[in-house]
């Protein structure tokens, strides 16, 4: 069969050649300004920034699915609303990771950070995209590295050069393992795309116990992704390690790569083998909240703690997954949506306040409502957010991950999530009741948030309110993305 | 086209909540301007429901409905019937009267207020509520500003306790309830959450048998069912004053009221089956709770927990499921909402000047705040259902619903009353009456002309509906008929 | 005036209540205007009264038992109204209380402290009692019956002597918890026959046979315990022996005024209560019982007089008189529940007897009790001490007020040619037949009842004077006089010619029963 381009295929990667011109132009400015700091901490983050919101807006344009979708690439990519709407997720979260990251001063002069940034979103993209084991493997690599070298940008600060050989060494093991289960799934059925892989796991020739051998092996690096039980023990010492809006990317971005790919190879791989793996998810996710909630009650750093509730609400969107249903894919991806907003938005506050006490200590953020009203009002929203309280985002997120259980008559699953919800409330309030009860602390510099950072806070916070009582927007996105996954 | 009295009425607060976070927080002139007018405003709006409501009519009425999220089954539905319309007067009078109550607060006024209204706005939304989505994300809404309040400007030795017992007490209820809700969502097969609809979706009997306890007890956790009440004395007396009213006279009844719309009317089989369990329940809530509080030495856990006995009557009414029963418990909610938030504004001003609440160190007050002791002793005339007031002709019809279903229990909730005579003589004599300390002497002054009106006005209330039931009994009465034909015609 | 003569009873039921109101408005500190306020306000229920006195039609026809009736709305949702009315019986004891009432007013005129809320409290109390008498409808009895319970409480423990806190206490606690029974009987009753209208329950509950209340009893067991309920809530108002142990200390601590309408008045409400409601609802009951409350009764006489006899204060020996009273009422009332639903035209009277006496020794003992707690009052105004043995030849000092006090004494001993006799008389009459054995006995209490009055009388004003008495007491003052001498007056035409009461009585007590 001759091969040629067709302007599909262009159209489907267009977002993604976007970003890489994008990344090479900013080295290039990098190197133009290599004598000028000044200049490099102004304008880099501002250029990613904006260049990736071009590229959004380009690709909304000129880069939409039509209908159905479509494999393309020779079946190497899906080009369907669901890899639409998760690049949507990835490249927000990096742009607004960019402006956060102005607040930063050892990471907004480094044009590399940013490049690092662009190719790691890069990856994401394609890991959602991704319809061959092989695409994905490579995508997941190309996403990780950067995370690594990321995590460790401060390499005279100790910690953080222990969260990047950290994160790489987990990273790498679990990689390792997933790649072994793909190279299982390409045995068992001569494969590595993922509709094909479906259609010879559902003629049923798959002996019961290599496919759920398949299945843990798989989860490994998955869960490793998106930080879920037991694959979760980098996360605290990487996102306390790291700086903090590399946390904050962390915790959304890359979590959210990681339910991408699962939802993809889950309910598309193996579709239809419910059987096989929701109850595994299900352990997953209980094991998850479990560990995630009640870790995080006995944390004293505010990073540590984020990092715990972020392995306890990968728990909660798992619920969504182990439904396995098409309100359950919905739910995922509203979650992740909310989540976003919420999570970067306490990572930068996080950040701004830790620039000003010189601590992560939860200690730091004593008597903020009285320092800056406004800010202790962010808090607010992001921690409440967190939590699921009304009128904010995080409130219908939950609410309809557990309805996806509920439809699916996962009653104890649903439970175990609620009691979590209020353990997890425990501990957001205790950070809030510091925020407006404690005598306020006092800060060493007070350096005053940067237009960019005022942005990207702004957006996020318009994002948790209106995410949480302007739902129909976004549903109406996940459910794009829902069928894009779930068509038979 | 009809003015959206209903969207008015719950967006007044949240406007205001918002517009006061954006005043400057030396600016106290108009924070408390602000404040004070939305409070009226909302006062005045519920009266002019109440004038309006069509009685000869009953149902639903002032409805509003809007899309939200239709491909959920979620729409923004608003409407009040006989059963509603005197809770949201009532939510009107306590946040008029904890508007006023709370005018001097000194520490960070701005998010005080801001923070009250927002609780308002909760409380009022619950009420109006017809879409199922929506009388959850109402109710949830309360979770932060009640937190806050009580942990920001309570009582400062048991704040922190009291707030967070309260909060995840409340959390943990409203939980439960939700998966109930979700799981009525899911099983009427109309993928919609609108109350009307579902009332008519008829579930099969199983199911109901399941669900009803996880709806009921969920939110009845809110209304101090035993024994899941321990939050609300611990809770309401480390809250400041303003909040105690709004937590005890409001919140409570929220509770009850999602109990009633939720459980009863849509599970009805359900509330059947369990009627005898919630039964014993509530009356061990009336027996117990006017024991407990009897024995306090703070002054505010004797209200507190008196608190958690009244709230027993209105569960027994519920439980009865006939007429009279319903009736009762209707007009118990708004009877011991508008006396307990007398109460505890009653405390709070005694506080305020004595700086104690045990009993043993307070007296004679009579004679330093004739008003205050004069608006106690007419509280507590209320408690103890003595005829002439709204508390009498609040209990009679639920001991008369009791009667026709379980008389034992008519007979075991009459201890209740007894007991709460006799401790609210007590109190009274030792904080009012005898020899007053004379450290007091020095510092005690008379109450200011903005709490004599709060007094003066829920007293009055109290003394009206007393002598003239069928001010509330002409909008309750075709509320509850409409609850009956729910259930099957009531027994 | 139409609209006055329609709703009589309303105005003489609530203009206390308005005067009360209106009271709240004047200023505290002007004690004179307050005092002849209160009195002016309590004087116009007692000239309606009149008005309806007038007015009442002596020879009522058959099947309008009541008169003046007055009918409204009230709490329709639980199916009891506004519902007011008088009869024989009652217009009496409403004639009693607007009487008493503003006499009580007159004497608390030497009350210096805090008037305003005395006298607010005062006339909200009489709203109470007169309800109790009015009401025709069984919830609206019971607010009526609960709320005069609150001011009294008051007026004991704030105006009261030494021990008034724990008497005021014992004495709410008290009836609060016999009223718990009634409630309960009363809501029972509401909710069987579908209806709190006395009219109707008087011709559905007596023949009920089945109740709609899942309770698991026979009905005839249910009954009985409504009626014992119904019992005990009355006999302690009465006082029946035994539920008599509050009385002493409620009336002895009360201000003069207090005890007035505390032993003139409330009193009565419980034995109002009995014929009301006990005979006319539990006919069977009451006579199986009847035997019964007899001999309460009459241990209320025996013991009554022998505690009075035994008492060294004074106004605690009068308190114990009204025990020793009110037992003759129980009796009369007992004899009356022997003989209900009897035909037999001898025993027929004899009924009637007993009930006219019952009914005029509790409008006899009204006006000597009250007159009696006020010549209390009056001496211990000036010498601040009850004790007995204080006094002693006074008869010499103050020789008007010796005079009076042996008059009172005397109404209350029941000498012939005084109201007391009469009704005493009528009593043993009428329950002699049916009740021999306790009549019998009532006379060795009546016996008593001459030894403690002589007693007191004799300690008081004759032997020896005690010196620290002799120029320090004043006799009696204008205003004492003329509240005293109305009941005087009622007490020797009452004991001479008793007919123009005793009609009104006995045409209601032979047609109800």
């Amino acid at each position: 069969m001759s091969f040629a381009f067709t302007p599909e295929m262009w159209r489907s990667i267009f977002p993604e050649i976007g970003l890489l011109i994008l990344a090479i132009v900013l080295l290039v400015f990098d190197l133009i300004w290599l004598k000028q700091p000044q200049m490099r901490a102004r304008w880099l983050g501002w250029m990613t920034s904006i260049g990736i919101v071009l590229i959004m807006g380009i690709s909304a344009g000129i880069s939409m699915p039509q209908g159905q979708g479509s494999v393309e690439w020779g079946g190497m990519l899906r080009f369907d609303a669901a890899g639409f709407v998760f690049r949507m997720i990835f490249m927000s979260a990096a742009a607004l990771t960019a402006l956060f990251a102005s607040q930063f001063e050892a990471l907004k002069k480094r044009g590399e950070f940013y490049a690092l940034l662009l190719i790691s979103t890069l990856g994401m993209n394609l890991m959602a995209s991704a319809a061959d084991l092989i695409l994905l493997f490579l995508a997941i690599e190309t996403t990780s590295l950067p995370l690594y070298v990321m995590a460790g940008f401060l390499t005279r600060d100790d910690r953080s050069v222990e969260a990047g050989i950290k994160y790489f060494l987990f990273g790498a093991i679990t990689s390792a393992v997933m790649l072994y289960g793909f190279s299982l799934m390409y045995g068992l059925t001569g494969t590595t795309q993922i509709y094909e892989l479906r259609s010879a796991f559902q003629a049923g020739n798959l002996p019961v116990g290599l496919a759920e051998l398949v299945i843990v092996l798989v989860l490994v690096g998955f869960g490793f992704k998106i930080s879920a039980a037991p694959f979760h023990f980098w996360a605290p010492d990487v996102y306390s390690g790291a700086p903090t809006p590399v946390a904050g990317f962390l915790s959304t971005a890359s979590k959210a790569a990681g339910f991408a790919v699962l939802l993809r190879v889950l309910q598309i791989a193996f579709a239809g083998q419910g059987s096989l793996w929701t109850v595994l998810i299900a352990v997953l996710a209980t094991a998850s909240m479990l560990i995630g909630n009640y870790l995080a009650l006995a944390q004293r750093s505010i990073k540590r703690l984020l990092a715990y509730s972020s392995i306890a609400h990968a728990g909660y969107i798992l619920i969504g997954v182990a439904a396995d249903s098409e309100l359950g894919t919905l739910s995922v991806i509203y979650y992740l949506i909310a989540y976003l907003v919420t999570n970067l938005a306490a990572f930068g506050i996080v950040n701004l306040i830790e620039s000003r006490v010189g601590s992560d200590e939860i200690s730091a953020l004593a008597g903020l409502n009285r320092r800056s009203a406004g800010l202790g009002l962010a808090m607010l929203a992001a921690l409440l957010s967190l939590g699921g309280i009304p009128p904010f985002a995080g409130f219908f997120a939950k609410l309809l991950v557990f309805a996806a259980a509920v439809e699916r008559g996962l009653i104890w699953l649903v439970l175990v999530g609620v009691f979590n919800a209020v353990v997890g409330l425990y501990y957001y309030l205790n950070v809030l009741k510091v925020i407006y009860l404690h005598p306020p602390v006092e800060e060493k510099e007070v350096f005053p948030p940067t237009p960019a950072w005022r942005i990207a806070l702004w957006v996020c916070l318009a994002g948790i309110l209106l995410i949480g009582f302007w739902f129909a927007p976004w549903y109406s996105l996940a459910q794009a993305a829902t069928s894009a996954i779930w068509i038979y | 086209m009809q003015f959206p009295i209903l969207s008015a009425l719950i967006f007044t607060p949240i406007v205001a909540g918002i517009i006061l976070l954006f005043l400057p927080a030396e600016n106290r002139v108009w924070i408390r301007r602000i404040a004070l007018v939305a409070a009226t405003l909302i006062l005045l709006m519920s009266f002019v429901l109440y004038f309006t409501y069509d009685v000869s009519r009953g149902g639903y009425q002032f409805l509003e409905e809007a899309k939200w999220l239709p491909q959920f089954g979620i729409h923004y539905k608003l409407g009040i019937d006989g059963i509603s319309l005197p809770l949201v007067l009532l939510s009107g009078l306590v946040i008029f009267s904890g508007v006023l109550v709370s005018w001097n607060v000194e520490d960070r006024p701005r998010e005080f207020f801001s923070f009250l209204m927002f609780l308002g706005a909760s409380v009022l939304g619950v009420f109006c509520a017809l879409d199922l989505f929506l009388l959850f994300f109402f109710f949830e809404l309360a979770v932060f500003p009640k937190y806050l309040m009580i942990v920001v400007w309570g009582y400062p030795k048991t704040r922190e306790y009291g707030g967070m017992k309260l909060t995840l007490y409340l959390f943990i209820g409203s939980v439960i309830a939700l998966v109930g809700t979700l799981a009525i969502y899911f099983g009427s097969g109309l993928r919609t959450f609108d109350l009307l609809a579902l009332e008519q979706a008829g579930f099969p009997a199983e199911f109901q048998r399941l669900w009803f306890p996880f709806v009921f007890l969920g939110f009845a956790i809110l209304g101090g069912i035993f024994p899941f009440h321990s939050w609300a004395p611990d809770g309401h007396v480390a809250a400041p004053t303003a909040i105690s009213m709004l937590l005890a006279g409001v919140e409570m009844k929220v509770g009850a009221f999602a109990a009633l719309r939720v459980g009863i009317q849509l599970l009805p089989e359900g509330a059947q089956y369990w009627a005898v369990a919630i039964l014993l329940l509530a009356t061990i809530n009336v027996v117990y709770g006017a024991f407990i509080a009897m024995v306090q030495t703070d002054f505010k856990y004797v209200i507190g927990f008196s608190s958690v006995s009244h709230m027993g009557l209105v569960l027994i009414g519920f439980a009865t499921l006939n007429r009279d029963g319903l009736l009762g418990a209707g007009m118990q909610m708004f009877s011991h909402g508008v006396m307990t938030a007398l109460f505890f504004a009653i405390v709070g001003m005694v506080y305020d000047r004595a700086h104690t609440r045990e009993i043993g160190a307070l007296g004679g007050l009579v004679q330093k705040m004739p008003w205050a002791a004069v608006g106690f002793i007419i509280g507590g005339l209320v408690s103890m259902g003595m005829p002439g007031f709204s508390g009498f002709v609040s209990e009679i019809p639920v001991f008369m619903g009791a009667w026709q279903v379980a008389p034992l229990v008519a007979i075991v909730a009459i201890l209740g009353i007894l007991i709460t005579a006799a401790y609210i003589f007590l109190v009274v004599r030792r904080v009012f009456f005898g020899e007053i300390p004379p450290a007091l002497d020095q510092s005690v002054t008379d109450i200011s002309r903005k709490d004599k009106l709060v007094i003066g006005m829920l007293a009055l209330v109290m003394i009206l509906l007393g002598w003239f039931p069928s001010l509330l009994t002409r909008l309750i009465e075709p509320g509850v008929q409409s609850i009956l034909a729910l259930i099957g015609g009531g027994r | 005036m139409e609209l006055i003569t329609n709703h009589l009873l309303s105005l003489i039921l609530f203009t206390p209540t308005v005067a009360a109101l209106v009271m709240l408005l004047l200023p505290k500190d002007k004690t004179t205007l307050l005092r002849n306020f209160a009195l002016v306000a309590s004087l116009i229920p007692f000239v309606l009264t009149l008005v309806v006195w007038a007015g009442f039609d002596p020879q009522p026809s058959p099947g309008v038992p009541f008169q003046f009736v007055e009918k409204a709305e009230w709490y329709s949702a639980i199916r009891s109204s506004y519902h007011l009315g008088v009869d024989g019986i009652s217009l009496p004891m409403v004639l009693l209380t607007t009487l008493l009432t503003p006499l009580a007013i007159l004497a608390s005129y030497s009350i210096e402290e805090r008037v305003k809320s005395y006298m607010i409290l005062f006339l909200l109390l009489e709203t109470g009692m007169l309800g109790v008498f009015l009401a025709l409808d069984l919830l609206l009895f019971f607010v009526f019956w609960e709320v005069g319970l609150v001011p009294m409480y008051f007026l004991i423990a704030q105006w009261g002597s030494k021990n008034r806190n724990y008497a005021a206490l014992k004495f709410v606690l008290y009836t609060m918890g016999g009223s718990l029974g009634l409630l309960l009987a009363i809501q029972l009753m509401g909710v069987a026959v579908g209806s709190f209208d006395l009219l109707e329950l008087y011709q559905r509950w007596p023949g009920l046979n089945e109740l709609s209340i899942p309770i698991g009893l026979p009905v005839a067991t249910v009954k009985a315990i409504a009626f014992w309920a119904f019992v005990v809530a009355f006999a302690i108002k009465v006082p029946v022996w035994p539920f008599h142990t509050w009385l002493p200390d409620a009336h002895t601590e009360a201000p003069t005024a207090g005890s007035m309408i505390l032993a003139g008045v409330l009193l009565k409400l419980g034995a109002y209560g009995f014929l009301r409601l006990v005979l006319p609802l539990f006919p069977a009951e009451s006579q199986q019982y009847a035997g019964a409350l007899a001999l309460l009764g009459v241990a209320a006489i025996i013991f009554g007089a022998l505690g009075a006899w035994a008492q060294n204060d004074f106004k605690r020996l009068i308190a114990y008189s009204s025990i020793n009273h009110m037992g003759f009422v129980v009796l009369g009332i007992a004899a009356a529940a022997a003989l209900i639903n009897t035909s037999s035209p001898v025993a027929l009277l004899d009924k009637n007897i007993a009930l006219n006496g019952a009914v005029l020794q509790m409008f006899n003992h009204g006006l000597s009790a009250a007159g009696m707690f006020f010549l209390v009052g009056v001496l211990y105004e000036r010498t601040h001490t009850r004790d007995l043995n204080d006094f002693g030849g006074l008869f010499a000092v103050v020789p008007v007020y010796g005079g009076v006090l042996i008059f009172t004494a005397m109404a209350s001993l029941g000498l012939p040619g005084l109201n007391g006799f009469i009704s005493e008389f009528l009593v043993v009459r009428g329950a002699w037949p049916v009740m021999t054995l306790a009549t019998a006995l009532s006379m060795i209490g009546l016996f008593f009842t001459g030894a403690y009055i002589l007693k007191a009388l004799k300690m008081v004003l004759h032997g020896p004077l005690n010196a620290r008495w002799l120029g320090h007491l004043t006799d009696m003052t204008r205003r004492e006089m003329m509240v005293i001498a109305p009941l005087m007056i009622l007490m020797l035409i009452l004991g001479v010619w008793p007919a123009w009461l005793l009609d009104v009585i006995n045409r209601a007590v032979a047609f109800l029963f």
